[in-house]
């Protein structure tokens, strides 16, 4: 079982690692990072339709990518849940805001995120512990951005700058919530939910289970989940009042789609043959430079909490705009630490910049190499766009029939793919990323060659790890497979709480909305057993 | 020495046999790793095995390319005003390492130092190891300045020259420079040297 106060590797120098903290294939964000996998996992594969492309991160351990996420912790907006309205593509959800509201007001007390209420339309207020304060290379951000109208404010990460209760400390800055947090000073659901949730005794958990299927009865309800145990290959089931899906979209459409019977013979809860269409990421497009007025800088401790201390939230108006939907910006840059890969090609910056006045030749060696390599250190900056992708019917995942697991599961095959709108969103990150850094003096060294080779440097589907869409709510049981509670339409005790439900996922990380809906599922769920439907 | 012993001598770091040039297999010493690995990072059991695999190949490089690794690397990062040499900061045994987790990386090094001996020996006459500290900074001046191109205010500019015949050691070294600062910098030792410090300060 993962615990991030005993398995993190939060503490380990670089040295610790043989290789630095490089990538493995088991570990795909550097040797520290806490995801067992990512990618790519021996033995769980997954296909691809032509040559469409779909990147699948898994984390297989306790709280999955919550243990390494990046704690961006972003409300929807009262719009976000609207959007067909506003520019006809898509669907609306079948909630608004207002219902959703109390939950993420509850979550935010009970789990911690900082930030500033800014008073935005479609950036909700929150109930927020204090933002840390903007770092050198932040503050040179803000500046820029600000002179030429792009917003820059406090970061929403759901990290505690503020104790908040007896069970979780307080972030002492190390900058690497990726590694998980062994003082649980940032959100994960193994540190924050199931761990304090087996203290209350009512738990039993299996770990190391891979699900194989949804098991129903005569009369169509689920009565449990049969599992491969890993440890000693064997098969189980697990039996249950309510079956409740949390398996992240695309697997749990892979579980739902593999759960087929004679009642259910196109999978459980797919009586309307949604279960794994509509799947959509974010979208993702960066750029990064170099700032001379940083050069030579004074050393001093620049760590804060995992990530950016300032973000841009979508600023613009789709109207005015050859593309729907917005992004928002997230900032990077700073005294970071050496880990494999630091001060590789250093002659594009020794034969390019003059160090101390000198201009040298690119490249080479000994004391005078040394000096720049500290002569540059620090001057870094990067910026990323995370946008909302459109969700549509023919962007999805569905099962290979051809293909399994090594548990004999059949693996899901992708089938997902860009529009103009995610490219024209791209385009835009690239304009708006080129006048930001050149508004602070920055030289740019890579994002400036994309462009319309490379749709503006858009990332493929599924690369920035926010799947959702596959499992969607909606009051019509003919076009969604779970009503407005998570609640399966076609099997009343069946639930999918992840990312699966989402008709759209807006420009905001999904995470701090997942939680919120399935808190408001939980809460359903209770009422409905004590009022017997269930 | 007469050439033949010494493509004897870099090919296999000996010179007790006559050496058949063509067809000549290269003689890894292998050094088993005897001790049990020790991990103080929380690992899976498959990144676990794999890391018992990786120890237990041993060396990849031969004692004699080890040996010109040890001088490149502090050629790169000499000790200085501030700080020690690559090889006081285990460099070389960091390349060792990393070139056997990603194999992609060995016939660039194990083919450019062998470029580089080659090279040395029409120029010299001499192994690398085996030649001068003003003729190693001799050859090496040769290959250290690779040539740069980027644009600025809308024209391409080149920075540097390579001269002609020394291209395949400019990328060698290149590559070789990128590990020596990369391993240098992530030591502790390095690290002290940037002046990365965080609150992992009291920790160094």
């Amino acid at each position: 079982m993962f615990d991030p106060a005993k398995n993190s590797c939060q503490l380990n120098n670089p040295w610790d690692s043989p290789r630095r903290g490089a990538s493995t294939k088991f570990r795909p964000f550097g040797d520290f990072d806490g995801s067992y996998w990512g990618w790519e996992i021996d033995g769980e594969p997954y296909t691809h339709d032509g040559d469409t492309k779909w990147e699948w991160w898994r984390s297989r351990m306790l709280g999955g990518r919550t243990n390494h996420w990046g704690r961006i912790s972003l409300r929807f907006g009262p719009k976000d849940f609207k959007r067909k309205s506003i520019d006809g593509l898509g669907d609306d959800w079948p909630i608004g805001y207002e219902d959703i509201k109390p939950y993420y007001d509850k979550i935010d007390r009970q789990l911690g995120v900082f930030g500033t209420n800014e008073g935005l339309e479609n950036d909700p207020d929150g109930i927020f512990l204090p933002p840390p304060k903007p770092r050198l290379h932040e503050l040179f951000i803000k500046k820029a951005g600000t002179s030429i109208g792009i917003p820059v404010i406090p970061s929403r990460l759901s990290i505690l700058t503020k104790k908040i209760n007896d069970e979780r400390g307080q972030c002492f800055y190390c900058a690497q919530c990726g590694r998980s947090c062994k003082v649980y000073a940032d959100f994960s659901s193994s540190s924050c939910l199931v761990i304090p949730a087996m203290k209350s005794g009512n738990v039993d958990l299996i770990t190391n289970a891979m699900a194989r299927e949804v098991v129903t009865n005569k009369e169509g309800l689920a009565t449990g989940v049969s599992y491969v145990n890993k440890d000693d290959g064997q098969e189980y089931q697990v039996e249950g009042r309510t079956v409740i899906l949390a398996a992240s979209a695309c697997e749990s459409a892979r579980l739902l789609l593999n759960s087929k019977s004679p009642r259910y013979p196109n999978g459980l809860a797919n009586s309307s043959n949604v279960v794994g269409k509509y799947l959509h990421d974010s979208t993702g497009a960066g750029m990064g430079g170099i700032v001379p007025t940083l050069f030579d800088r004074k050393r001093y401790n620049e760590d804060g909490v995992g990530g950016m201390h300032v973000y841009t939230p979508w600023w613009l108006d789709n109207k005015k705009l050859d593309f729907p939907r917005g992004y928002h910006i997230e900032y990077g840059g700073g005294f970071g630490m050496p880990l494999y890969g630091f001060q590789w090609g250093i002659e594009n910056l020794n034969g390019r910049y003059t160090v101390k006045g000198k201009q040298k030749q690119p490249g080479g060696y000994g004391a005078s190499l040394k000096e720049d390599y500290r002569y540059f250190y620090g001057a870094h900056v990067g910026m990323a766009g995370r946008g909302e992708a459109i969700a549509r019917e023919d962007s999805y995942c569905e099962i290979d029939p051809k293909v399994v697991d090594k548990f004999g599961i059949p693996v899901l095959r992708f089938h997902t793919t860009y529009t103009d709108y995610e490219i024209k969103q791209a385009k835009h990150m690239h304009e708006t990323f080129t006048e930001i850094l050149t508004a602070m003096g920055a030289i740019i060294t890579w994002g400036h060659d994309d462009g319309p080779q490379n749709n503006w440097g858009l990332h493929d589907p599924g690369n920035i790890i926010h799947e959702a869409g596959t499992v969607r709510m909606g009051n019509d049981p003919k076009r969604a497979a779970l009503n407005k509670w998570s609640q399966a339409h076609d099997c009343k005790n069946l639930f999918c709480v992840d990312g699966g439900p989402f008709v759209s996922q807006a420009d905001k990380n999904i995470t701090w909305t997942i939680l919120a809906l399935s808190m408001r599922t939980s809460e359903y769920i209770v009422d409905e057993m004590k009022r017997h439907n269930i | 020495m007469d050439r033949r012993k010494l493509i004897k001598l870099i090919t296999t770091g000996t010179i007790a046999v006559p050496a058949v040039i063509a067809g000549c297999k290269e003689e890894e010493k292998k050094t088993e790793a005897t001790k049990e690995p020790q991990f103080n990072l929380d690992r899976t059991k498959e990144e676990l095995a794999y890391e018992k695999s990786l120890l237990a190949a041993g060396k990849f490089f031969t004692d004699h390319e080890m040996a010109m690794i040890t001088v490149l690397a502090d050629i790169i990062i000499p000790k200085d005003d501030v700080s020690g040499s690559a090889s006081d900061a285990k460099v070389p045994e960091f390349i060792d390492f990393i070139v056997q987790d990603m194999p992609q990386y060995q016939t660039p090094m194990r083919g450019g130092l062998r470029w580089l001996d080659m090279a040395c020996l029409k120029r010299y006459n001499k192994s690398f190891v085996d030649c001068s500290q003003q003729e190693k900074i001799e050859m090496v001046d040769d290959i250290a300045y690779p040539e740069i191109q980027y644009e600025e205010k809308g024209n391409k500019t080149k920075k540097g020259k390579v001269k002609p015949g020394m291209e395949a050691g400019v990328s060698f070294f290149s590559l070789m420079r990128n590990f020596t600062a990369t391993g240098f910098y992530t030591s502790q030792i390095g690290i002290k040297d940037i002046g990365y410090i965080g609150i992992w300060a009291g920790l160094l």
